[in-house]
């Protein structure tokens, strides 16, 4: 039942996870709309939306606390839908942790192996790979309690992944975390991760971390799934304007579609200027009005020149944030666009009430969507 | 300044001196008086000794009394366990309407006098009650069974009149329990049972342990419960206590045998205490 090594041939882990039309329903609202993940095994996805939008209930109806109104969930291939959670071979770390306190350390990690009949011996050599696997052999006597709240996190981690689950299903778990301990457990998580090759699913709303962990990312919005797609196309290529604004940060700006073809567009800026964007998403003709979206490195700036032609615009701060600096422009139309810089390209902040000239750093960076 | 920063924790003592004037006014001073007058040797006063606690401790029935009346407290402390601690799981399980439902049904013995809902037992128990009516009409009993003047009679309507010491307790603990234990437990392998038995159960023992230390005291001294559904023939502490002091006036002895009943109940009460000590260090997690 619990294969000795890791990566055993009997090993269960690596599982492929279907989710197929999932919805669900709560009254006559919609928590979950329709959302199918084809996620592969050994796999680490992300779920990554706003509050509300619908992680943690997926995430329950993977685990089979919640029996979804449609949809199926299929692991490795075979439907587990009528399956309640103690039969689904999967691991959870809950945010809180959810360690018992009335138990030691090594109970804990223990706790699943005594689940299944496993014996004492084995038990506890079990829970003692486990826990040396999350750097902690010494501290099984103690009770939860007495770790820190990285450790506490470890040993939660140590629990969901000593009964050997098919998936693993990882709630915010960094969200109680502060910043340095949290950096030094996704770390920790992703090397555990690649070392057991266990599909695991992260819920969170911290996009930098859905980015820097995470093979790839699926962006919810109100218990619709808006993109599914490797990190780098979640920020580089997004399908919608609600990914383009949720992940990262966009200036977004109103113009009118010049020309596209199937690689690019051109579009005419209510500001000023015309600029050459990536190709349109949807059905977009010459002449509908757009929103134009420009991360704030997707520009530089630049001295004005007094040519009408291009985006132009008026300094009203500038902020040196370390390796960056960042200018706000009010530019033509009176929407205010910032614009990041590499401080060894700049090093003088520019004074307020200076005119300014924008330029995209490179061609067809620009994402264009139907304006809203 | 020195004042406004004075730490809030630390309060003048002058503040309690009415509470502590009456504590000592109302509760010391009767116990003093009580622990002189159980070394007197004799109702009519005179000597001072131990004659009364010999007395007591040395008279079979007397220890036979006190023995029935700490082992009865155990009965329905058991009983209002068994009985409760579902009431306690399922107001835990249950939608916010059922919630309040149950909570009323629980709380309602605390809204009617001892009296009224002791005389209720009377009337379900006795030969012509409701028990017996129903059970006869069923088909099942002849003549009816003797339930009234029974112990089995008082532990029963004890466990019923002493429910909310016992319920309130074990859903304040259930509802200090993380649901994401129980899911966790699941996740992992547990059923139901298994779940309840290695995580509820033990993270609800401090309400266990203070509902049960509720209602045994309570249980135990219940004067009128006692004598009414109990009757002549069966003599708890209370009943004997007061028997000794109103009709047979041997003051000395009636006080010496409440010092008896006292510190057991003490022992008892600090048994729970330790007991309930040990389990605290599950409860706030
Ligand atoms: N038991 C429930 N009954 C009714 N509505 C619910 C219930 N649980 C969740 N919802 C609703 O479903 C939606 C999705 O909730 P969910 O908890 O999945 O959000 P989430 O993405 O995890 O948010 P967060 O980031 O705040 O944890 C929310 O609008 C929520 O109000
Ligand atoms: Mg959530």
């Amino acid at each position: 039942m619990v294969s000795a090594s890791p990566n055993g041939p009997a090993s269960p882990r690596g599982q492929t996870l279907l989710l197929d039309g999932i919805t669900q329903r709560y009254g006559a609202s919609l928590a979950v709309n329709e959302v199918t993940l084809d996620i592969r095994g050994g796999e680490l996805v992300a779920l990554l939306g706003p509050s509300g939008c619908g992680k943690t209930t997926l995430l329950r109806i993977i685990a089979g606390f919640l029996a979804q109104t449609k949809g199926h969930v299929m692991v490795g291939g075979k439907s587990v839908d009528g399956l309640p959670p103690n039969r689904r071979s999967v691991g959870i770390v809950f945010q809180n942790y959810a360690l018992f306190p009335h138990m030691t350390v090594e109970e804990n990690v223990a706790y699943g192996l005594d689940a299944r009949g496993v014996d004492r011996a084995t038990q506890r050599s079990e829970a003692q790979r486990m826990l040396d696997l999350v750097k902690l052999g010494h501290l099984g006597d103690r009770t939860p309690r007495q770790l820190s709240g990285g450790q506490q996190q470890r040993v939660a981690l140590a629990r969901a992944l000593a009964v050997n689950p098919s998936i693993l299903l990882l709630d915010e778990p960094f969200a109680a975390l502060d910043k340095n301990l949290r950096l030094d457990m996704q770390i920790e998580v992703k090397r555990i991760q690649r070392l057991s090759g266990i599909t695991t699913i992260l819920v969170t709303h911290d996009q930098e971390e859905a980015l820097s962990m995470a093979d790839r990312v699926a962006v919810l919005s109100q218990g619709r799934l808006e993109q599914f797609s490797p990190p780098t196309e979640i920020y580089d290529a997004p399908d919608s304007l609600f990914v383009n604004t949720f992940v990262g940060s966009a200036n977004l700006l109103g113009g009118v579609l010049v020309d596209s073809d199937r690689s690019a567009g051109r579009v005419r800026l209510d500001a000023g200027g015309l600029i050459e964007t990536r190709a349109p998403k949807g059905d977009l003709r010459p002449g509908s009005r757009v929103t134009v979206c420009l991360r704030p490195e997707h520009l530089s700036v630049d001295p004005a020149t007094g040519d009408a032609e291009t985006l132009n615009g008026v300094v009203e701060m500038g902020l040196p944030l370390g390796a960056t600096v960042v200018h706000e422009i009010r530019v033509g139309d009176g929407t205010a666009v910032k614009v990041s810089e590499p401080r060894i390209q700049r090093t003088d902040l520019l004074a307020p009430g200076t005119p300014v000239r924008l330029a995209p750093v490179a061609p067809r960076l620009a994402s264009v969507f139907a304006a809203a | 300044m020195a004042a406004t920063l004075r730490d809030v924790t630390t309060y003048d003592l002058k503040l309690a001196a009415p509470l502590a004037a009456g504590f000592i006014l109302f509760f010391v001073t009767p116990l003093v008086i009580l622990l002189a007058l159980s070394f007197q040797t004799d109702p009519q006063g005179g000597h001072y000794g131990l004659t009364q606690y010999v007395a007591f401790l040395g008279d079979s029935f007397s220890l036979g009394v006190l023995g029935s009346t700490l082992w009865l407290g155990v009965k329905v402390t058991v009983l209002t366990l068994l009985l409760g601690y579902p009431v306690a799981w399922l107001h835990q399980r249950s939608p916010a309407w059922a919630r309040g439902l149950i909570m009323l049904l629980v709380l309602l013995p605390l809204l009617t006098s001892v009296v009224v809902r002791t005389f209720a037992w009377v009337v379900i128990l006795g030969r012509q009650g409701i028990v017996n009516a129903t059970l006869a009409w069923i088909g099942l009993i002849d003549t009816p069974l003797k339930l009234l003047y029974t112990e089995g009679g008082v532990v029963v309507a004890l466990a019923q009149v002493q429910m909310p010491l016992m319920v309130l307790p074990i859903i304040t603990a259930l509802s200090r329990i993380d649901p994401n234990f129980a899911d966790a437990s699941s996740v992992l392998g547990a059923g139901h049972w298994r779940t309840f038995r290695k995580v509820i159960l033990p993270l609800s023992l401090p309400g266990i342990v203070a509902g049960c230390l509720l209602t045994y005291a309570a249980a135990i001294t219940a004067f009128i419960t006692q004598s009414l559904i109990g009757g002549g023939q069966m003599l708890f502490m209370p009943m004997y206590i007061y028997q000794q002091a109103s009709t047979l006036q041997n003051w000395p002895f009636a006080a010496a045998i409440s010092i008896v009943f006292l510190v057991s109940v003490l022992v008892v009460v600090s048994i729970f205490n330790a007991l309930g000590r040990l389990s605290r260090g599950y409860a706030n997690a």
